[in-house]
């Protein structure tokens, strides 16, 4: 057998994949832009006095992007350090933590504008306790992470229901709808903050990509490969971390995304992570604002939760994927 | 420093817990080039022991020497050069191929973001004909055979381009023909590339006809080095593993053969 054509061919099939993931994904952003309840065409919505509208769509197709992005790459870098396929971005309870801050804010009284980052500051409180119950000897192991961010998630999120449940205060209410999950996007300027933060995320995650194809094969074979594991692993979980939490922030919590997407990508272009990282945050992005359409036009006025949408879209292309491939998944 | 000690574990102590040490005060020497055996019953700190000369477990005390610098002083990614390291069995949670996992060998020699060169492509295409790989290198890891899977992390540890091999064994999941097929590749290895090969082993009699030398570990001191014929006698074995055997002589290579001895006779 040639070998060098057999390799070939198979990068090729790949390149060819990931070409078309991205025609596809070009194709959702032009159709997010183009739908909504106001029925524009493409021509009125560019050349015609309706830019509100346009700048409207265009900030929640970004916002689509960066959160879709985002919680892929958390979902497919907490899959790869834990090596468990069943990860994703809020397996450590970094959404329980961002909704108690986001809790305790409305609780207080403070202002709307504080909430994302009283949230924020709940997810990365979070992370730095449930890293610290996983340390033993000084080594942290991927049950200890599993287990402490499971068990911190659900003291969290015990401790938000308490307080949604003493509280008097109407805003309070708001919450459930923000735990929901929602694209809309009310300060621009906090969209670009965690734009640039979620970016250089991504940015980092792809440099470590071959460290986490090597600590994906165990982590003493990571380790006999060269890889610093100890030093990769704390990196890339605090990325992880950041970026899941700063996505709470700023849209609630939207599940499955994390969770379907790097499968998906797994099923299709296989587990290489230099590909699966950015095919994830292009699939991830594409498969939000999608979704995000389908809510603001399934039934206007009212926006259906966009969580919904994704776990149900996600799950039935998913059952597809795997039926289709017949193959163990992971 | 006699360079032709290439390993030296000078009073070794270690373990998972600080306070329970598996390895007590062990000192041994591999000389370059060797076929060195670990064996042992269960539990006896076989296992931590390889872990230790090959720097994934650093010792509480005592330290380990590579061409007489510290081991656990030298950057990770240099000892992943010289050093490459077959575990019992690799459990793959993710579905790469089996060129993936041969060319991840390549690691070591790569700065991040940098793409394999045709040279990396050539030096995995070698390991995984030498282990007779290459039919299958498209395939995912996960569907292979047990052998086969195994043959393919071999491929990989081959192509670290490794002056020492560490395998844990390597054989134990596996039925006879693969395990000979293993540890023939590894003799040749041995002999041609002058690779040095430091293997735990279960199986006395593979032990026996494969190293030059073998450590027999016991409740975490070296019981016995030498060759097989001074240390695979049956005095030794009894005391060791608390069972009566027969030791006779393979008729083909003269090596002590280990005979079972069921209690009815």
């Amino acid at each position: 057998m040639d070998w060098k054509k057999s390799i070939n061919a198979f990068i090729m099939n790949r390149k060819i994949t990931v070409i078309l993931i991205f025609l596809l994904f070009l194709a959702i952003v032009l159709i997010a832009i183009s739908l909504g309840p106001v029925k524009l065409s493409l021509r009125e919505l560019f050349f015609g006095q309706y830019s509100n509208i346009l700048r409207l769509r265009i900030t929640r197709v970004i916002l689509g992007l960066v959160a879709g992005a985002g919680l892929a790459v958390a979902g497919v870098i907490f899959q790869g350090i834990l090596r468990n396929p069943l990860a994703e971005p809020y397996v450590l309870g970094v959404s329980s933590g961002a909704g108690l801050g986001a809790a305790l804010a409305l609780f207080f009284n403070l202002s709307m504008e504080l909430l994302p980052l009283t949230a924020f500051l709940g997810a990365v409180l979070t992370m730095f306790i449930v890293y610290n119950l996983a340390k033993l000897n000084g080594k942290v192991s991927t049950q200890g992470l599993i287990l402490s961010g499971v068990i911190v998630g659900a003291v969290f999120a015990s401790l938000l229901l308490f307080f949604v449940s003493i509280s008097t205060n109407e805003a309070m209410h708001g919450i459930t709808w923000w735990l929901l999950g929602s694209l809309q996007v009310f300060d621009i300027k906090l969209l670009i903050a965690v734009s640039i933060m979620i970016l250089t995320g991504i940015c980092i995650a792809i440099y470590f990509a071959r460290d986490l194809n090597a600590i994906s094969l165990g982590e003493e074979e990571a380790l006999h490969l060269g890889i610093n594991v100890d030093a990769v692993k704390k990196i890339l979980f605090i990325i992880a971390s950041l970026i899941s939490g700063s996505i709470v922030c700023v849209c609630g919590i939207i599940g499955f995304v994390g969770l379907i997407i790097p499968h998906a990508v797994r099923l299709i272009c296989g587990s290489d992570h230099r590909l699966v990282l950015p095919v994830s945050a292009i699939s991830g992005g594409a498969f939000l604002i999608l979704a995000d359409t389908i809510s603001r036009t399934l039934m206007p006025p009212v926006e259906v939760p966009i969580g919904v949408i994704t776990a149900f879209i996600g799950g039935t292309v998913f059952i597809f994927l795997l039926r289709k491939k017949q193959k163990a998944p992971f | 420093m006699n360079v032709s000690n290439l390993v030296i574990a000078d009073n070794v102590t270690c373990g998972y817990h600080h306070n329970q040490q598996i390895l007590k005060d062990v000192s041994f020497k591999v000389k370059e080039g060797e076929f060195l055996g670990i064996i042992g019953p269960n539990g006896s700190g076989k296992s931590t022991l390889l872990r230790a000369a090959s720097g994934c477990l650093k010792p509480a005390f005592g330290s380990v020497l590579y061409k007489g610098s510290n081991l656990y002083d030298i950057p990770h990614h240099q000892i992943a050069k010289d050093f490459a390291f077959v575990a019992q069995d690799t459990v793959f949670s993710f579905s790469f191929t089996a060129w993936e996992v041969v060319l991840m060998g390549r690691i070591p020699y790569l700065a991040r973001m940098q793409q394999e060169t045709s040279r990396d492509f050539q030096i995995a295409r070698e390991s995984m004909q030498l282990t007779d790989t290459l039919q299958f290198l498209n395939r995912q890891v996960n569907e292979l055979s047990a052998g086969e899977r195994q043959m393919t992390i071999i491929a990989k540890a081959l192509a670290q381009d490794p002056k020492v091999l560490f395998l844990d064994e390597p054989t134990s999941h596996l039925d006879i023909g693969h395990q000979v097929q293993i540890l023939n590749l590894l003799n040749e290895l041995n002999r041609k590339k002058n690779i040095t090969v430091i293997i735990v082993l279960h199986d006395l009699n593979l032990a026996s006809e494969f190293c030059n030398r073998v450590l027999l570990v016991d409740n975490g001191y070296i019981f016995k080095a030498g060759s097989p014929e001074e240390v695979l006698t049956y005095q030794n074995i009894e005391e060791v593993y608390k069972t009566l055997v027969w030791v006779n002589k393979n008729p083909i290579s003269g090596h002590p053969h280990i005979l079972l001895i069921n209690k009815r006779n």
